[in-house]
């Protein structure tokens, strides 16, 4: 364990210049799937908390499941669409971290709708009657519910964030773990474990686990502060 | 945009039923332009429902429910209705009546000069980037007026509106009240609480259990009420003995 | 309407970050312990030096490897299982087999050596030893060159393993490197390629029980994907890196590869 400290203090102080190429992917990869999958996602888990649509339930339900999709089974699916034997083969992205960026877009965006469901759902509850008073229609009220629930869906961000920095089945797949292309964190990790570097691939691990808690520990003081501010 | 009036409203023979029980029992009435209206009924009478019946946050299991002249959707809304507890979005306090103005559709020059007022005739322009949630009880029900007033609306609906509030809180907003009756917007309110009633009533509705038993000229109701129940709830007496 | 439009367009405008390489590149399709092994880290830049031409290597078994270019996935395929390659030739799917180079497997075992063979030379003996003690020997069971090389040697042994195996047989269906963590972890008996053996640091009680068997040389080849199936391969490019592969300059760095003082592949086209 010690060993696996010093390991990864001696490539942080080194500031090795693969360890940077390589972090600087992964978080390229997972902030851009988090910022597509929350485009996304975000505006849906809203339009299906608020809106009336037949098999409405069956949608949630599913949604919910979904949350839990192995990640190596979404790679193994992103991989046999962007195959070149596959249908969109023609794009030409496997390999490519725009193929990872899919994946984990893909892996993330349930998590995304159905967690900002649950939360605009539960502010539709306290703000239905007073929005329909107003006049607002049912595409105005998603818009202004998500707005006005904007720190609770910080936190379905992250989560969103945390499922993409941390999985490695996807992008192994879609990325093939090129050196220097496609190789990001947890495609190194798994490299190091498998060449027997135990304590290289263990200190990686402390630098990841170091990223996603600084990452949630801003995330929670946004949310604190706005808080203070907001009400 | 329609130059008729929304009113009169006419209620006819509505009732409203949930989970079995009856809640509003064949009630007929029209309201109509002028003298405020309060709503009176003990805890449980249907006040609230009968309110929202009116506004159009529910609709009747049976009977009708007619303005004058039916608002069109996407126009900005004639009648507003301000609820026991305000809901704020988390904005700040302006933000939160601009909100009602910008749904109405109004460009944003005017937008500001009228949410400038709203404020003003409320008492809250000092508070006007303050953010809405951190204020009081009694600031944010009063800026729940000024935001249900923006539009300047033909018909205010006001559901037990100082029920929630101490006081000095409640001599706040019944002031504010007061002003819009005097400024011409028809005042239609529920309350349980007499001396409020008595305050700003000119006439007077009595519910009880869903069914409106009386119709009268405010001093006309306190002084020869026409029913027992009316009788019984104006002494402060209970229901059931 | 205008929401949606704002929406596609900050979407077109993430994905589209990455902007086109503009550098030309090639996929070959490769093995896990070809990679592990160091050699492209080394290889690659000189090729890439004089041709401008980046290599990004996909690292997998070999039956997946081929598999990939079966799909169109490579350019060039760069393994070492001489019969599966033939039969991706009779397929159609590449173009030619170049031998390009040869490293030789170990069998490496514990250092308690239950199966009393450490220091022989005979691996068909050595395996024929394993079996009657029952020692636990740990398999790719991969499709891997190296774990094809592995059937062929217990074949070749008078062994057939598939029906005479037992508890003691474990097939993981691992790459290289997990599969020595798996044997160092139990104490087990397994044939590896020098390269990784070299290159693995978590050897636990391991070491070399037999080594220099003729049987255990492991050759490796050479192809291009064959353009006339797959439309998209990148032919030219393709074709340049193979040509490299196999000529002196090519075959010279490969032999200048080495690990702690040791070379590690052996350069043989013809």
């Amino acid at each position: 364990m010690s060993e696996a400290v010093s390991a990864a203090l001696a490539l942080l102080v080194g500031l090795d210049a693969k360890l940077i190429e390589i972090v600087l992917l992964s978080l390229r990869v997972s902030l851009s799937a988090v910022a597509i999958a929350a485009l996304l996602g975000l505006p849906l888990g809203a339009a299906i908390a608020v809106g009336r649509l037949p098999g409405r339930k069956t949608l949630i339900v599913l949604l919910n499941a979904l949350m839990g999709l192995p990640p190596v089974v979404v790679g193994l699916l992103v991989y046999l669409l962007l195959s070149r034997a596959g249908p969109l083969g023609a794009l030409g992205i496997l390999f490519t971290p725009s193929a990872m960026i899919v994946a984990q877009t893909i892996l993330i965006l349930p998590i995304m709708a159905a967690l900002s469901r649950q939360a605009i759902e539960d502010a539709w509850r306290e703000y239905e009657e007073q929005l329909r008073s107003l006049g607002a229609g049912r595409m105005n009220a998603a818009l202004t519910l998500l707005w006005d629930t904007r720190f609770s869906l910080l936190t379905t961000i992250l989560a969103g964030f945390g499922r993409a920095a941390a999985e490695v089945g996807a992008v192994m797949i879609v990325g093939g773990n090129i050196d220097g292309v496609t190789r990001v964190m947890t495609t190194t990790i798994a490299l190091e474990t498998s060449k027997g570097d135990l304590p290289l691939a263990l200190g990686l691990g402390i630098i990841l686990l170091a990223i996603v808690i600084a990452v949630n520990a801003a995330a929670y003081l946004t949310k604190e502060l706005a808080q203070r501010r907001y009400g | 945009m329609s130059k008729a009036s929304i009113l009169p409203l006419r209620l006819a023979e509505v009732s409203f039923a949930a989970g079995g029980r009856t809640i509003i029992d064949r009630v007929s009435l029209e309201i109509e332009t002028g003298p405020s209206t309060i709503i009176l009924g003990a805890n449980g009478a249907g006040k609230s429902v009968l309110m929202r019946l009116m506004h159009g946050l529910l609709g009747p299991s049976s009977g009708r429910i007619e303005w004058n002249a039916p608002e069109r959707p996407g126009a900005p809304r004639k009648q507003a209705m301000v609820f026991q507890r305000p809901v704020m979005l988390r904005r700040s306090a302006q933000a939160n009546v601009a909100y009602a103005l910008k749904i109405a559709g109004i460009p944003e020059p005017q937008c500001r000069v009228l949410v400038c007022e709203s404020l003003e005739s409320v008492g809250l322009s000092h508070l006007a980037r303050r953010s809405a949630r951190v204020l009081s009880g009694g600031e944010q029900q009063r800026l729940a007026l000024a935001r249900a007033w923006a539009l300047h609306p033909e018909v205010l609906f006001l559901d037990e509106p100082t029920a929630s509030l101490d006081p000095s809180a409640t001599r706040e907003i019944e002031s504010v009240i007061k002003a819009f009756d005097a400024a011409g917007t028809k005042v239609v309110m529920a309350t349980h609480n007499l001396g409020q009633a008595r305050r700003l009533g000119d006439e007077i509705l009595f519910l009880d259990r869903g069914r409106l038993l009386e119709r009268a000229p405010v001093g006309e109701f306190f002084s020869k009420p026409k029913s027992a129940q009316a009788a019984a709830f104006i002494k402060g007496e209970l229901p059931w003995t | 309407m205008d929401m949606i439009r704002r929406l596609l367009l900050s979407i077109a405008l993430i994905a589209a970050l990455p902007a086109i390489a503009q550098e030309k590149f090639i996929v070959v399709a490769s093995t896990t312990s070809t990679e592990q092994s160091g050699l492209f880290g080394y290889l690659l830049p000189v090729f890439q030096k004089e041709t401008g031409i980046q290599v990004r290597v996909v690292a997998l078994g070999t039956g997946q490897a081929l598999d990939l270019a079966r799909r169109g996935d490579a350019d060039v395929v760069f393994v070492h299982a001489r019969s599966a390659e033939e039969k991706f030739l009779a397929e159609g799917h590449g173009v030619r087999r170049f031998d390009v180079m040869y490293n030789d497997f170990v069998l490496i075992g514990p250092k308690a050596d239950p199966a009393k063979i450490s220091g022989g030379k005979d691996i068909l003996e050595g395996l024929r030893k394993i079996k009657a003690a029952a020692a636990p020997f740990v398999s790719r069971g991969d499709r891997s060159g190296t774990h094809i090389a592995e059937l062929d040697l217990w074949k070749l042994a008078g062994i057939d393993i598939a029906k005479e195996k037992g508890p003691w047989y474990r097939d993981t269906g691992q790459g290289m490197g997990p599969a020595l963590n798996t044997a160092a972890a139990m104490n087990a008996y397994i044939l590896a390629d020098r390269g990784t053996w070299i290159s693995f640091k978590n050897r636990g009680e391991l070491a070399v029980a037999v080594e220099g068997d003729k049987r255990l040389f492991n050759q490796y080849g050479v192809m291009l994907v064959n353009p006339a199936k797959h439309p998209n391969v990148k032919k030219d490019l393709g074709q340049a890196f193979v040509n490299w592969v196999i000529s002196p300059e090519g075959q010279k760095t490969i032999a200048e590869y080495k690990i702690g003082g040791e070379q590690l592949f052996f350069p043989n086209a013809k």
